[in-house]
């Protein structure tokens, strides 16, 4: 059978899109396949935004967020990137107090940040609560569109797109439900939580995540919003919860997060968990409740057990390699996840240390050392 | 008969008559402008599609779910 292309990548949400650029940048063909179903490049809020839960989300967040600072410059209009920055929102002294320890660790990486009290933050975001004891500005986070920055990133004379879904996966090729064959040398999953389906061996765990937008009201917020509490309650919680997460986006509406669940997969919007999450919003931006909403839906977010993505060749299939595994930042580390996936694959010293993202981590060593 | 003012325009209208009814009776059908300059009107008629806000007495309102009242102000531009 003759290939189809140098490479394949399964799905063509950012993951794969930032992928398919860095090889098609490379000088391979690329066949991207995409089964058009919903899925969280389409559904998330495009915060771009570093984390630094641990060492390795720092140093792969932070160093993605630079790589869209560079995009940002060359991508069109459609694709609403800004460079707003964040402020983690303090409702008391003991959040205070995480900011200022978030501040530190940032500020030894050289990122751009500040500590606000009470009366600068206020000056800064006049609709947010007064009770409000401060916030940390990160300043060289971002939002985008991420549906149409994953168009212009798969806008390359080596890449086809085409709307196929992918059934089964054997050794370098791939059947298409249609009952055709396509081979390459190089698979790439990127198909978030549909990767379970393929392989399921994958420690993928969904967690939905409600979302709503409101009218447009131009000039209210600036920066994009999260509470700290985002720290403690969402990434650490086992059950439902809920975190203000409130983010302008250029066309003056307000997208507003957060939800996380662990128990359903359902598409629906649960009005008891969006009425939570709305709830939580206002008390930051008491305001909010006077605003007009005209959606609220929901997505998938693929969480590993250690919510860092698996990245690199699988252990057990040689020629499948993994980009999936992104949790509610894939976004955001699109291009680091890219550039460290191309660099292992090309046998490069990758930009970054790539253990911690390597699927052996979960799957164990190779099956044919 | 509820008399409104459409962009500042007098309408007269029977009673029971939505406003997404008299943006089509007094005006361009259109209920407001999008970001990217389209005129935009009422769709789905039944309150789900959200393309009908419109602003009425200074509230957005969709137009398909709101009643015309006497001397209610309706704006449908920019």
């Amino acid at each position: 059978m003759s290939q189809s292309a140098d490479i394949i990548i399964i799905g063509a949400g950012i993951i794969g899109a930032a992928c398919a650029h860095e090889l098609a940048r490379r000088g391979l063909r690329v066949l991207v396949l995409d089964a058009g179903r919903r899925a969280a490049t389409a559904a998330g809020m495009g915060h771009l935004i570093v984390l630094d839960d641990n060492p390795a989300e720092l140093a792969l967040s932070q160093y993605s967020l630079q790589r869209w600072r560079d995009w940002g410059r060359d991508m069109p209009a459609d694709c609403a990137y800004r460079q707003n920055g964040t402020l983690w929102l303090a409702a008391n002294a003991e959040e205070m107090a995480v900011a200022e320890a978030k501040y530190q660790v940032l500020r030894e990486q050289g990122l751009d940040c500040q500590l606000l009290g009470a009366a600068a933050l206020q000056a800064a975001e006049p609709e947010l609560s007064q009770t409000l004891h401060g916030a940390l500005k990160v300043g060289g986070d971002g939002i985008l569109y991420a549906p149409n920055a994953a168009r212009w990133l798969l806008q390359h004379a080596q890449i086809e797109l085409r709307m196929a879904r992918v059934v089964e996966i054997d050794h370098r090729r791939v059947r298409l439900d249609d009952g055709a064959w396509l081979s390459a040398e190089v698979l790439i999953l990127a198909n978030g939580v549909y990767a379970r389906e393929l392989c399921p061996e994958l420690p993928l765990q969904a967690k939905k995540g409600h979302l709503l937008i409101t009218d447009r009201y131009p000039g209210r917020v600036n920066h994009t919003l999260v509470e700290l509490g985002y720290v403690t309650s969402a990434h650490n919680a086992s059950g439902p919860s809920v975190a203000a997460n409130i983010q302008p986006r250029p066309t003056g509406q307000l997208l507003i997060g957060a939800s996380r669940q662990f128990d359903s997969e359902a598409p629906e919007v649960e009005p008891w968990m969006l009425g939570k999450m709305l709830r939580r919003a206002v008390d930051y931006m008491p305001g909010l409740a006077g605003l007009n909403a005209i959606r609220a839906w929901t997505g998938l977010r693929a969480a590993s057990p250690d919510g860092l993505p698996l990245l690199g060749e699988h252990p057990q299939r040689p020629g499948l390699w993994l980009a999936v595994g992104h949790e509610g930042l894939g976004v955001t580390t699109a291009p680091g996840s890219a550039d460290l996936l191309v660099a292992q694959l090309f046998g490069e010293t990758a930009p970054l240390a790539p253990d911690a993202y390597l699927p052996q981590r979960f799957l164990g060593v190779a099956a044919h050392a | 008969m509820p008399e409104l003012l459409l962009d500042g325009q007098p309408l007269k209208v029977d009673e029971g008559t939505t406003v997404a009814a008299a943006l089509l009776l007094g005006g361009d059908g259109s209920s407001r402008t999008s970001v990217s300059g389209q005129r935009r009107a009422p769709f789905c008629g039944m309150g789900v599609c959200q393309e009908c806000r419109v602003s009425t007495d200074g509230q957005r309102r969709l137009a398909c779910q709101t009643l015309c009242r006497d001397g209610m102000r309706v704006e449908s531009r920019p």
